[in-house]
């Protein structure tokens, strides 16, 4: 009982925040003056002074397009070397080495891909130079080009026959300025006050109370505390839906997420722009009930996944209760399947968690999934394969569900027989097309990539489990890079020359190939009239709708993956009982 | 279009290095400063030290196995990741990443049950705590659950020959309630605990 109430306050307090954070940005967006104008105006005009950007401007799609491309191309380049030359450069005190080109392919699609999956844990292989001038600059780039283009996407929606769409320099650097730098700040100092790190010395070492005396012998005697600007990544990693830890155990390391207050900063700020983006969206296309449909229909396939993760940690395995031997009561302590959670966050801070974070592509963890019960390990699985639509990345979770809701109209016109609208523009098969690409294109890369690697014979040795865990373990981790996502069952070793190699092309394709499809339903919108709402249209604010977004999310989703979850988690849920 | 990428190039790339000098510079080190300027023992790994002897990370768990200390979860060492300057090992550990529903988990788990009973043979037909059977998130976790507190106080009272209420006394000193009552668990700091008990922390 505690545990669903501490779940729903959780949500309350989301809510509560995310409200009044929507309307801030989409005053930001329009360029309406906020309460922080004052301070940020004159850096906000010394920036565009400096790059010679022009504030009014109206790019079409193709130059927005190609202005997003080369951005992420030179973010490529600049991140991709880095990894390899850490060594030479400064700011390394471990002396950590250049890394492997395919370990930095992988990470450098990951991180400017907005996914943030990690194929190393960090306080061991990357020196702070590349943390901070390469990562956390991409948290906060990757993130802002999502926001852009969401907002090049609505304003298709609400011009009529004009050809602009804003400027994408403008955009993103509205989106730094005001929305990311700002609670980054805020977010990163409250943090540090909880005990989570932000120094630039060498990694401490400490005396153990008790040696530890090896099985061969060895005594140990110190332990190694590690060191390095840490909040100031966590903040953004965390508020920008990108989830790369500043170590490898994420928000599980007590380093990384000390205490209960810390834990609910972090979580909170994982769906906190999501889901202000929701009425953001309603505001920006002076239709608030639109933005309040979308949100619902996120947030019941959230409540509804986050009620099944919370129910199954919540009994503890056979194999863990040992017909007894072992209290597993919530008497005194949280009970339930603790194994891969830490004390201090116990069931519900580790669920609720374990739901924001797949909803929204963040990818963060506080607890290993790996170690979940089956089906409390199978729905963060399943949030991914639904697309990062429920909530999902910043700015792109919302284009990617006006993707559905494109489908939704188009499904629902067929029914009829009319021609299907949106928000005021038909629907045609042009728009229907890149619909298709943006709604597909995560299934497709899932199934093809956990497929390879299911064949190839050396992937064994990348399991940590055995029987259908070891394929879940296949199956997450080609879910999270198709999904954006970046969190892992993270007994899968995925730091080998194929799984580097796969996973980086599958995120930039589910990257790139849904957001140049939106910017090309932008651009074909933007340029149609507006159409008179009749009794032939169909409202795309009530129940009705809601209830059919969701139901076309579910079935593509269950359609696409049903077969594969059945081999997996679904077969270890029986066997659990067996 | 080639036009338009060439005029757009020298754009992009300027405006990655202005973000770079932002994001990637400024931000961070304004943090720091402010963060050493206010909260120096947190941000530098919260390290307990007294007269001159670092004897650990509050945040980070050591592992115990006598007697007369409190136990914390159980740790996956890691042995191989870091050494020292002068070449010996540190200690480290990670998670475990096992699934709880497999017949290999079951052994694991009776096997630490086998080994925590015959430790304290008074408490035989008492469910152990599952804290001090299972390994945590980070394999660092710093906390135990009171229970699994409560369980350990009489193995550790008689170790040490002191009272029972000696040590829970303790234990109560170093618990850490619930953020306003409901949000989290509440813990107790296991490092924390065994220092007092050796009166190296008072």
């Amino acid at each position: 009982m505690n545990t669903a109430m501490e779940c729903i306050l959780y949500l309350a307090v989301l809510i509560l925040l995310a409200v009044p954070l929507g309307t801030y940005i989409g005053k930001v967006m329009n360029g309406e003056p906020v309460f922080l104008s004052k301070v940020i105006l004159p850096i906000e005009n010394a920036t565009y002074r400096m790059l010679k950007i022009e504030k009014e401007e109206q790019m079409t799609a193709k130059k927005y397009s190609i202005s997003v491309i080369l951005f992420s191309v030179f973010s490529f380049l600049v991140l991709f070397l880095l990894h390899l030359l850490q060594g030479v450069l400064p700011l390394n005190p471990e002396s950590l080495p250049g890394t492997s080109w395919h370990l930095a392919f992988n990470n450098t699609s990951s991180f400017v891909t907005n996914t943030n999956w990690q194929s190393y844990s960090g306080e061991s292989t990357l020196s702070y130079f590349t943390q901070m001038l390469g990562l956390t600059v991409q948290n906060f780039a990757s993130a802002a080009v999502g926001i852009a283009v969401l907002f090049a996407l609505i304003r298709g929606f609400i011009k009529v026959k004009e050809t602009g769409l804003g400027s994408f320099w403008v955009d993103t650097t509205r989106t730094i300025l005001y929305i990311l730098l700002p609670l980054s700040l805020v977010i990163s100092i409250a943090l540090v006050s909880q005990g989570v790190i932000q120094n630039f010395s060498s990694y401490q070492t400490v005396t153990l109370v008790q040696p530890v005396t090896l099985q061969d012998g060895t005594k140990i005697t110190q332990e190694v505390v590690p060191q390095g600007p840490a909040a100031s990544q966590i903040a953004i990693k965390q508020l920008g839906t990108n989830g790369g830890g500043y170590m490898g155990t994420n928000s599980a390391h007590p380093l990384e997420n000390p205490t209960p207050f810390s834990n609910l900063i972090e979580m909170l700020s994982i769906l906190l722009i999501p889901a202000a983006l929701c009425f953001t969206f309603g505001r920006n296309v002076k239709d608030k009930r639109q933005g309040v449909a979308i949100f619902l229909a996120m947030f019941i396939l959230l409540c509804s996944a986050l009620a099944v993760i919370a129910a199954s940690e919540s009994g503890a395995s056979p194999q863990l209760a040992q017909n007894g031997a072992v209290n597993v009561s919530s008497v005194g302590q949280a009970g339930g399947n603790m194994e891969g959670k830490e004390t201090r966050f116990g069931i519900a801070a580790s669920s609720t968690w374990a739901a924001f974070t797949t909803a929204a592509s963040n990818g963060s963890v506080n607890s290993m999934h790996d170690s979940y019960t089956p089906l409390g390990g199978m729905i963060p699985m399943l949030l991914m394969q639904l697309g990062e639509v429920v909530f999902g990345g910043v700015g792109c979770g919302l284009y990617g569900m006006i993707g559905f809701a494109i489908l939704a109209v188009f499904i629902a016109g067929l029914m009829v027989g009319r021609t299907p609208e949106y928000l005021g523009k038909k629907i045609e098969p042009y728009e229907m097309r890149m619909a298709v690409l943006v709604c597909l294109a995560t299934p497709v890369a899932i199934l093809i990539g956990s497929g390879l690697a299911a064949a190839l014979p050396q992937t064994v040795q990348s399991l940590s489990n055995k029987g259908a865990h070891g394929f879940s373990e296949i199956l997450y981790a080609y879910s999270s890079a198709g999904g954006n996502n970046g969190s892992a069952f993270a007994g899968f070793n995925a730091n080998t020359v194929f799984g580097n190699v796969s996973i980086g092309l599958i995120m930039l394709f589910v990257r790139f190939v849904p957001m140049l499809a939106t910017l090309a339903i932008a651009g074909s919108l933007v340029q149609k009239k507006r159409v008179a709402v009749s009794a032939g249209t169909l409202p795309t604010h009530n129940a009705m709708f809601v209830g059919l977004l969701i139901f076309v999310v579910l079935l593509i989703g269950a359609l696409s993956f049903f077969p594969a979850l059945a081999l997996g988690p679904i077969a270890e849920y029986f066997q659990m009982l067996g | 279009m080639t036009k338009m990428v060439k005029s757009l190039a020298p754009k992009a790339l300027a405006f990655l290095l202005l973000i770079t000098l932002l994001c990637g510079v400024i931000y961070p080190l304004f943090v720091t400063g402010i963060s050493q300027l206010l909260f120096p023992k947190q941000a530098n790994g919260s390290i307990i030290e007294i007269n001159g002897t670092k004897y650990g990370s509050e945040l980070l768990a050591q592992q115990f196995t006598g007697n007369q200390y409190m136990w914390g979860r159980v740790m996956n060492l890691d042995t191989k990741t870091f050494q020292s300057k002068d070449g010996k090992t540190l200690l480290y550990a990670t998670p475990s990443n096992l699934s709880p529903a497999s017949d290999e988990y079951k052994k694991l788990i009776a096997g630490r049950v086998a080994k925590i009973k015959a430790a304290d043979p008074d408490k035989a037909n008492t469910p152990i705590p599952e804290d001090l059977v299972t390994c945590s998130g980070s394999g660092l976790d710093p906390h135990i659950s009171p229970a699994a507190a409560d369980y350990q106080i009489s193995r550790i009272a008689k170790a040490r020959g002191i009272s029972a209420d000696k040590v829970h006394e303790i234990v109560l000193q170093y618990t850490n309630r619930k953020l306003f009552g409901i949000f989290g668990e509440d813990t107790v700091n296991v490092l924390q605990v065994n220092l007092a008990l050796d009166g190296i922390l008072k």
